[in-house]
């Protein structure tokens, strides 16, 4: 007995050795997002809000250390994407990826991350089956499927539109947000009249040809999506421009076309779009009153997070949770089952990862513009709860594989 | 489908191609100068519009005033200085040198503008829909429409009804010719191509709000300038109006109708309609 207990004693001794040790433990995180180029700007937004987790989190990852190592991914083609992921596990020996603001820089990047065993948080990059391409992929954002099957439901629901058609950037998300609206808007007894692919996400089209054929068809809502930013612009002048509102057409769509750091540049043409997404600035709950107002001390009063930053928020929170579960030491199989069933009380409402997907449930929520002391804001006009993305669960297409 | 919308939208569209490519057309025909450049100077003009509104607050009309002499200023040195000692170079170095001047302004602009689309605020008068009794279009549209066939106007007396027309003409058609008559053929290129420069820019001004405004403008759009002056034929103002607003309105078309991979058959035709006539539209044949 006297000699089992000294024996236990020395284990504990060198179990504590072993967890001093690991408190100078400092976890290496690959950032993969675009710094220049056409992306640049959400970039910037997915990194603010990666440092906006850290300063209003400051002790999360205590005992632990985290170090950003980060990588400009520039054009949206996947190829230099891949050629960072590749010298971050070969050079940098990180510990795990994150960012992908495209879904090209994601699809090229998922077999290195199997291959090499390194879990991936993927910040942006919305086609819905990119989950499927790896077990080390999580997703903390969303799947083009979110906003879309909800808009298509919320189409016949809510606004009791009949007909719709779909003007569409022709690139894998586009494809994604057309299936999806689609099945919510025909499942909830619509009818899609035209689908219109509107040219690519790199440089924006003159968009008032497709408008004029959507015109055309006379549909009650026409369902558009586009790349977030200058695409979605053009988008509100072209639709303003061309008498589609005094026509009886509703312009509706996913919230990528009403991204909050575009919001005030919009003008008065955007007021009435209705869109579904899981989140913009505006929402009222205590922990996205908190980042907003952080943001606009940080940032400047014209600045504000928008759901990039928050996908970059609560991407780091994601990685802070698998840093103190496995204790420091990350291990594939150990990292993913931690984010397997991971639930967060984020600025956009209650996310949780679900385990059979490894891709987000959150809320959807409806919100149509309205002017509010001289500035656009969006009103809250519903909310979805708990949506997970529709493409798996109903195995659509290519989610099915 | 709604066939006067259609048209209009498509006229609209090849008025912008008509104010930018004009300039290139007639220097081309000039010295035959293979300026792949030309777009460029439409980018410039677009920029110059867009920051004059937005940083000094100037108008519309006044910011288009302002582009259209910035850029013809800017195109007057770069040919006395660049240009002038290409005239005898073959036809390759002369695409090589434009082509990388072209990335030059594309990579001038990325860095101190930024690579992001840039918007024209357009005054109240000139947004949204004006009812032309039998049907509503949208004003801007119109107002091109208008200003294009002002322009054409313009330009036609220019050319038909001045000393300088009559010279251009001259020279376009025998330049060696001219010569002997005692014109001096190198000013005369230096002042058309720095008119054709401005217009240009005034042609990236007004066209931003339909054709879009980055830093890929020249080469996004540079075969359909080249086309344009290809099927109106070199040096013939009316023939590049004729082509651009057919191509203009084919473009609107085939996007309505085939909105995948409806410009291939651009191509096509202009190809075709080159095999049938190589001189262009109103071009005399070599």
């Amino acid at each position: 007995m006297q000699a089992r207990r000294r024996w236990g004693g020395v284990i504990a001794a060198a179990a504590l050795a072993v967890a001093g040790g690991a408190s100078a433990q400092t976890v290496k995180v690959g950032v993969v997002l675009p710094f220049t180029g056409v992306g640049a700007e959400f970039g910037q937004q997915v990194d603010r809000g990666m440092q906006m987790y850290l300063k209003l989190n400051a002790g999360a990852f205590a005992p632990y250390k985290v170090e950003l190592v980060r990588r400009d991914s520039k054009n949206p083609s996947g190829a230099e994407a891949k050629t960072a992921v590749q010298e971050l596990i070969a050079q940098e020996k990180v510990d795990l990826l994150a960012g992908f603001i495209y879904s090209p820089d994601a699809i090229a990047s998922a077999p290195l991350a199997t291959a090499a065993k390194k879990p991936m948080v993927i910040m942006n990059a919305g086609t819905a089956w990119i989950t499927n391409l790896s077990p080390m992929i999580s997703r903390v954002s969303f799947s083009m499927w979110h906003a879309g099957h909800a808009m298509g439901e919320a189409a016949a629901n809510s606004l009791k539109a009949k007909t719709a058609v779909v003007g569409y950037t022709d690139y894998p998300p586009g494809k994604d947000s057309l299936d999806a609206f689609k099945r919510g808007f025909e499942t909830a007894g619509g009818s899609v009249v035209d689908a219109i692919p509107m040219g690519g996400p790199g440089q924006v089209p003159d968009f008032t040809p497709f408008f004029q054929r959507a015109k055309d068809k006379k549909p009650d809502v026409f369902f558009v999506f586009v790349p977030a930013g200058d695409h979605a612009v053009s988008v509100m002048k072209t639709y303003a421009a061309l008498g589609m509102r005094e026509a009886g057409i509703k312009l509706v769509g996913p919230g990528d076309i009403t991204q909050d750091i575009k919001l005030q540049s919009m003008g008065k043409d955007a007021v009435g779009l209705i869109t579904a997404h899981h989140y913009n600035a505006d929402l009222d709950n205590a922990a996205n009153r908190r980042l907003v107002a952080a943001w606009k001390q940080e940032y400047g009063a014209d600045s504000t997070p928008d759901f990039m930053a928050v996908q970059g928020y609560d991407g780091m929170a994601a990685i802070a949770h698998v840093v103190r579960t496995l204790g420091g030491r990350i291990d594939a199989e150990g990292a993913m089952k931690a984010l397997k069933g991971w639930k967060y009380d984020s600025p956009r409402g209650p996310i949780s990862i679900d385990p059979a997907t490894r891709d987000i449930v959150m809320n959807e929520y409806l919100s149509e513009l309205v002017l509010k002391d001289g500035r656009l804001v969006q009103k809250n006009i519903g909310v979805i709860e708990a949506v997970k993305d529709m493409c798996k669960e109903l195995k659509a297409g290519k989610c099915a594989q | 489908m709604d066939l006067a919308s259609i048209l209009l939208g498509g006229l609209a569209a090849g008025m912008v191609l008509f104010v930018v490519s004009v300039g290139l057309s007639v220097t081309m025909g000039l010295m035959g100068f293979v300026n792949l450049a030309h777009g460029g100077f439409a980018m410039l003009g677009g920029y110059a519009v867009v920051l004059a509104m937005r940083h000094w607050g100037l108008p519309f009309g006044a910011a288009l005033a302002l582009g259209f002499v910035a850029v013809a200023l800017v195109a007057a040195l770069l040919e006395r200085t660049l240009y002038a000692r290409l005239y005898r170079a073959s036809e390759l170095d002369q695409v090589l040198f434009t082509i990388g001047l072209v990335f030059v302004m594309v990579a001038g602009v990325t860095l101190t503008v930024g690579p992001e689309t840039q918007g024209v605020q357009l005054p109240p008068w000139l947004r949204g829909q004006t009812d032309l009794g039998f049907l509503k279009y949208r004003t801007y549209s119109l107002a091109l429409i208008a200003f294009g066939v002002l322009l054409m106007a313009a330009l036609w007396l220019g050319f038909e009804r001045t000393r300088i027309g009559a010279q251009i003409r001259a020279a376009v058609d025998n330049r060696r010719m001219a010569e002997s008559m005692g014109v001096n053929v190198r000013r005369l290129f230096t002042l058309t191509f720095a008119l054709g420069s401005g217009l240009a820019a005034a042609g990236g001004g007004l066209g931003a709000e339909i054709l879009g405004l980055d830093p890929q403008y020249p080469l996004r759009y540079l075969a359909y300038f080249l086309i344009v002056v290809a099927v109106g034929g070199l040096g013939r103002v009316s023939g590049v109006f004729f082509a651009a607003l057919a191509l203009g309105v084919l473009d609107f078309v085939l996007k309505v109708h085939f909105p995948k991979g409806g410009t291939m058959f651009i191509y096509a035709l202009t190809i075709a309609f080159l095999l049938a006539r190589p001189q262009g539209l109103f071009g005399k044949r070599a």
